[in-house]
């Protein structure tokens, strides 16, 4: 018998306003409309703000770890606009570098900072809000999307709810695609067939680790393709072909209950974290050349060119956005100090009466939770004998 | 002699293990150009080369189970897992593989494995990187768990585990990473995994700690009355623990303070409890104490320093077993 190809895969690479601000008529047709598109520039300028004032925040002690999003807003802004026009309450599993994709879902702006500010409450997200809190364990929430859209999925065929056009997406580093949660997650998708996207923000580094020491392979999203799943890349710089992918990876999963990966090809301009000096790892000239491909610059330089925009209109932007975030600022630090019972109270539905206890003493000593403790009475303040 | 930091210290056992036995490589996150989140690991792969420290993929089951086959096959792995919070991923390779090799196999193949882990609270860090999961590890049968809490130690502690023919969990208390330094000395020299430190000798009463919680007992012993003598114990290694110093302790003292950050129920504090209650009771004058974190999840950092037992709270316990 000859040899014959087992099997053989091809995946595409879309791009559609390349970081010289050329845009592809043709792949671009019927992407964002020209105020979708202004929105989008609107909203990443903002996010690009808050990043700045959360990192100062952080120098100036009055935040905690922060994970700037700097250079990755469009990847978060063409998907989570997608969802937000075409599958509005779909499931957002985050992790922390698509902050705008859940601030155009819905969440409030000051959770962020909350959650790096130590607050739990960042993470309390408002009723009817379908978003998960920002995940700290590395790939391991993309099972948590494929269980999500599993119940999607359960739901319309067993207990016939209208799904609408819901979907899951979650959203995920190149570092986490060596988890062995995210192939588990993968495969769940692709084998039980169900209504996810799986969002792959590759920014080439893993905190200090390449993507050349990450894999073997040459692209993130071949991966997916071997568990069966349609998979693309696209530019994560570029808004109008990470909305395309998007869109047609919600599709994909409302026509076909058929799961798609997106390689989103990006880099981090920022450290990984306020916590991290990426000085020390990575060559100035790689960082420079990928300033040149920064997602506003090319956006704006679009917007220039359709005469969308102007310096005026910059100017105004810059203010509100200024305005905007200093408000969020205040209602995040505004915010009355969490009180201790706060560390027990969410512990379960009903708390257990040993953590009654220990919340109503806060002693954890033995003795100082059971002051009725025959003898205690009589001896206790005898000094030290 | 040179003042070192815990992270100083760490740092010099590795180079001197890594310089005196090429068996011994490193693996783990970020460990080698950044030389690890904390920097534990500067320097070594300039040193000693991309081959005996090495940059792994980001995956802790991927790192546990390849360190075991490492160890299989006759080397001396040090696995370094980022943060506490992160040993979920390895958990079963670690307890279902590394801890059972021995025993499965009759003794045929063994596992001289270290995983260097970071551990506790008090650095205002994200979620899943502040807790104290100890106990979990102490309760897998197959491992050993040592926690230093000064920079001597911490040296002669990880050299004891490197070369121990048995997997060993060492976990670095992070908030003392940086705090105070001491001096270490430059040769090589051990601590034996299993022997507890008498910090302070003391007649009446007997305080048991490990990690970083060793300091809080310090400065809460500073602020007792005159008259009060207390002994204090630290653990370093939390399994297998030294009995012997604390039973000898308690028997001396007739009264007992545990404290440790790990919440209450199940904490090491209980197996503690537990032994001398076995072991001491007609000696015991006062019910032991213990001061512990709570049985909750590990609170985000505005609340942290509410949940960590400090010099106050363990103070009182103290002053409560001691008036008893
Ligand atoms: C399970 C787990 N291991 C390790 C870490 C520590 N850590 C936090 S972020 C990170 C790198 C993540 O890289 P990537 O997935 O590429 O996302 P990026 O930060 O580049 O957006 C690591 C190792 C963690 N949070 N969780
Ligand atoms: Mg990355």
């Amino acid at each position: 018998m000859p040899k014959r190809i087992a099997y053989k895969i091809e995946i595409e690479s879309i791009s559609i306003l390349d970081e010289h601000a050329n845009f592809d008529e043709s792949l671009g047709a019927g992407t964002l409309r020209d105020d979708e598109a202004v929105f989008l520039y609107e909203q990443m300028t903002i996010v690009r703000h808050y990043d700045e004032i959360a990192f100062k925040l952080q120098r100036s002690g009055r935040m905690g770890t922060y994970p700037q999003n700097k250079g990755q807003e469009a990847a978060a802004a063409g998907a989570g606009f997608a969802i937000k026009k075409h599958a509005p309450g779909s499931w957002l599993v985050p992790c922390y570098r698509e902050n705008l994709a859940l601030f155009l879902n819905g969440l409030p702006m000051e959770k962020i900072l909350l959650h790096w500010m130590g607050d739990e409450r960042g993470n309390q997200i408002p009723d009817g809000v379908n978003i998960l809190p920002i995940s700290i364990p590395i790939g391991t929430h993309p099972l948590h999307a494929s269980g999500l859209a599993w119940s999607l999925k359960y739901r319309e065929r067993v207990m016939k709810e209208a799904r609408d056009n819901s979907v899951v997406i979650s959203f995920f580093g190149d570092g986490a695609s060596s988890e062995g949660d995210v192939h588990e997650a993968m495969n769940f998708a692709s084998a039980l067939k169900l209504p996810a996207i799986f969002l792959c923000q590759n920014n080439r580094w893993a905190i200090s680790v390449p993507i050349s020491k990450q894999m073997g392979s040459e692209t993130v999203v071949q991966k997916a393709c071997a568990y069966g799943m349609h998979g693309v890349q696209a530019d994560g710089n570029d808004i109008f072909a990470m909305y395309k992918v998007t869109r047609d990876a919600i599709e994909r999963a409302s026509n076909d209950m058929k799961p798609t990966f997106i390689e989103a090809v990006t880099y981090r301009l920022g450290d990984h974290t306020t916590a991290d000096d990426a000085r020390r790892y990575r060559d100035p000239k790689e960082v420079e050349a990928w300033f040149n491909k920064d997602p506003l610059i090319r956006t704006r330089k679009y917007l220039e060119k359709k005469n969308l925009w102007s310096a005026d209109k910059q100017t105004a932007l810059e203010a509100k956005a200024k305005e905007m975030v200093s408000q969020i600022v205040k209602n995040a630090e505004g915010i009355a100090k969490p009180t201790s019972d706060d560390i027990f109270d969410y512990t379960f539905a009903t708390l257990p009466d040993e953590i009654i206890r220990q919340r109503d003493t806060m002693h954890t000593h033995s003795l100082g939770q059971n002051p009725s403790q025959e003898t205690l009475n009589a001896h206790t303040h005898a000094g030290a004998r | 002699m040179a003042e070192l930091t815990l992270v100083q210290a760490i740092n010099l056992a590795l180079t001197q293990e890594m310089e005196s036995d090429e068996r011994v490589l490193i693996l783990g996150e970020d460990v080698g150009k950044n030389g690890g989140v904390f920097r534990v690991t500067e320097g070594l792969q300039q040193r000693f080369g991309e081959d005996r420290v090495v940059d792994t993929p980001l995956a802790e089951s991927g790192i546990m189970g390849s360190a075991i086959g490492l160890a299989m096959g006759g080397l001396r792995p040090i696995a370094e897992i980022q943060f506490e919070g992160f040993l979920g991923p390895a958990y079963d390779q670690l307890t279902n593989h590394a801890a059972r090799y021995r025993t499965r196999s009759r003794g045929a193949v063994t596992i001289p494995l270290t995983v260097r882990v970071p551990v506790g609270g008090g650095i205002h860090a994200p979620e899943l990187h502040s807790d104290s999961p100890e106990v979990i590890y102490a309760h897998t049968p197959g491992l050993k768990v040592v926690m230093p809490s000064n920079p001597y130690d911490a040296k002669g502690l990880l050299i004891s585990a490197i070369r121990d023919p048995d997997p060993v969990v060492y976990f670095e208390p992070k908030r003392i990473y940086r705090a105070f330094r001491q001096e270490v000395p430059e040769d090589e020299y051990t601590v034996e995994i299993g022997k507890a430190r008498i910090v302070e000798e003391g007649s009446d009463l007997t305080l048991i700690t490990w990690g970083a919680t060793t300091l809080q007992c310090i400065e809460a012993m500073d602020n007792l009355p005159e008259d009060l003598s207390v002994e204090l114990i630290d653990l370093r290694t939390i399994y297998p623990y030294d009995l012997d110093t604390i039973v000898e302790s308690v028997n001396k003292t007739g009264r007992c303070v545990i404290a440790c950050e790990a919440p209450k129920t199940g904490s090491m504090a209980a197996e503690i409890a537990t032994a001398i209650q076995e072991h001491c009771f007609l000696r015991l004058q006062a019910p032991i104490q213990r001061v512990t974190g709570f049985d909750t999840v590990m609170p985000y950092y505005k609340l942290e320093m509410q949940y960590l037992p400090d010099a106050k709270r363990i103070g009182e316990g103290v002053m409560a077993c001691a008036g008893y």
